[in-house]
């Protein structure tokens, strides 16, 4: 298998997975439980999910590791096995992609807010340190920081990452459309503040995900490529925005429909194309058609 | 103000002002670097100290300073002119002037306009939105009882039987957990019919709020405060 970033430099679009979090709930994840615990007590259903993106044609799976940080893992009294939960998400994932696929560990925010002084610099540097470490030695062949809302917290990730791990980084903020009509994360980052603080801080390919379809995150990409035209991005969108009938949500964006605005992301020259909540292994193998069209 | 405490306190403005903006901008004290714009300047620690000083009265710090300027807070969040940062900043300098207000409280000169206890759903364990809405309300000179994340219906119903004419808030914000309200909600109104249930969080909409039975849905904080005003 090529290097990523050589596949990504030559100008290929890859295609990355759809939702993890809603697939689990999909296969009896239950709102209570800590959904990184399944890699060690239920780990046939996540490599089933991996799996189902590898067949479904993409090119780089995640892991099961978003809340997998001590801080996030400590709410279930399962900070001390972080290094074993996140050791075994990235072999799962390793074990799914077989020598074809990239896997991207995941790294999710720890849930703190630095600027209140809840915790420290240090404390939440040794956190993604251990995290990071843990997926590179299971496997992983790129970290991926996302759904990330502060700079502070992100740039920490990043760096934690790089300088602990061989493995480059990637980062992706999740941004909300204000009354403004610009976008923000709920930290208040503009996706240009975003991208010049990021690549700083030394992340390879930085982004957005969750939070908004497809439309909107055309609209983040726009402005992330005018505030730098040579950056490599990666787009995560949600399928729609959820719907809620009787207690249970309803993406409305099926493979079609999304589908139908991927080019208005390739045009964008977005690096790497994938889905976020809502968006099922249907929806990247749609992906996957378009995708490879569009490189051929 | 009357013209009777203008002329007792002729600095009573200039502090209060001042006081004002520090707690808006989230200006703590002398030595915090935050708001960057403003270090060195005495912040909402010393401003507050300096009213009681010059014995202006409780009240006139309270809802001339205090409320004032988290009422402002709540506005600039909700129209998306400030973010999560500020919020809490401002909400850090007012429970910083808070605290020597104390005394006033325990003698009574100054109260609470009622107890607000909050909590996010059962089985959720975000703790940002639901602590926003906590520091809006408490701003808004609400007794407000945070009882964390993934708060059981058990833990809610005890908490309002500690605490009778109570309001409640519950917050969720995922879908998976939001669902978890209902139950929570119809508990509350079978034991304690009178009790307002305010819901909110980022899958919330007001037709859920609806369908569930509880009386009040806001997409931000300020409303939350606006709707526990309306009922005193």
């Amino acid at each position: 298998m090529n290097n990523i970033m050589d596949c990504i430099r030559e100008g290929s679009v890859l295609l990355s997975d759809g939702a993890w979090g809603t697939m689990l709930y999909e296969k009896g994840l239950k709102s209570t439980e800590c959904p990184e615990l399944w890699n060690i007590s239920n780990p046939d259903k996540v490599f089933q999910i991996a799996k189902s993106y590898v067949d479904a044609g993409a090119n780089i799976i995640e892991t099961n590791s978003f809340g997998g940080s001590r801080m996030k893992l400590d709410m279930y009294e399962l900070g001390d096995r972080a290094k074993e939960i996140n050791y075994a998400a990235a072999r799962i994932s390793r074990e799914a992609a077989g020598d074809d696929v990239y896997v991207f560990g995941s790294l999710g925010p720890t849930g703190k807010i630095l600027m209140m002084g809840e915790v420290s610099e240090e404390e939440v540097y040794q956190v993604f340190c251990e995290q990071a470490v843990a997926l590179e030695e299971g496997g992983s062949d790129a970290l991926i920081v996302e759904t990330m809302m502060a700079l502070d917290e992100a740039t920490i990730a990043i760096t934690a990452a790089k300088e602990n791990t061989s493995l480059p980084v990637i980062c992706t903020f999740t941004f909300e459309k204000t009354m403004n009509n610009d976008y923000r994360s709920m930290m208040g980052v503009s996706p240009t503040d975003m991208v010049s603080a990021l690549i700083d801080s030394g992340a390879t390919i930085i982004g957005a995900n969750c939070g908004n379809g497809i439309d909107r995150m055309v609209e983040i990409a726009k402005e992330m490529r005018k505030a730098n035209p040579s950056a490599y991005l990666m787009i995560q969108a949600n399928a729609g925005i959820p719907e809620i009938i009787n207690g249970k949500s309803y993406f409305r964006e099926g493979p079609v429909e999304m589908g139908a605005q991927l080019h208005h992301l390739i045009d964008q020259n977005v690096n790497i194309i994938g889905g976020c909540c809502g968006t099922t292994p249907d929806h990247i193998a749609r992906f996957s058609q378009i995708i490879t069209h569009a490189n051929s | 103000m009357t013209e009777n405490l203008r002329s007792k306190y002729p600095k009573m403005n200039d502090i209060l002002d001042k006081l004002t903006l520090c707690i808006e901008r989230g200006k703590v004290d002398t030595n915090a670097t935050f708001p960057s714009d403003m270090i060195g300047d005495p912040g909402a620690d010393e401003l507050t100290r300096q009213a009681i000083t010059q014995n202006i009265p409780a009240e006139e710090i309270l809802n001339k300073a205090l409320f004032k300027a988290m009422k402002r807070v709540g506005i600039r969040f909700r129209d998306n002119e400030i973010f999560v940062p500020e919020v809490l900043m401002a909400a850090k300098a007012m429970s910083t002037a808070m605290k020597h207000l104390i005394p006033f409280f325990d003698q009574g000169l100054i109260s609470k306009k009622g107890t607000f206890i909050i909590g996010t759903a059962a089985g959720d364990m975000h703790d940002i939105g639901k602590s926003l809405v906590a520091m809006i309300v408490e701003g808004g000179g609400w007794n407000t009882i945070d009882l964390g994340i993934n708060v059981s219906t058990q833990k809610f119903l005890a908490a309002i039987e500690e605490n009778p004419g109570c309001s409640v808030g519950i917050s969720a914000l995922l879908t998976t957990t939001m669902v978890n309200m209902e139950n929570t909600v119809k508990e509350i109104k079978e034991n304690y019919p009178g009790i307002n249930v305010l819901v909110g969080g980022a899958p919330v909409t007001q037709s859920f709020c609806d369908d569930i039975g509880a009386d009040f849905y806001s997409p931000e904080p300020h409303g939350a405060l606006d709707f526990l005003n309306e009922q005193t």
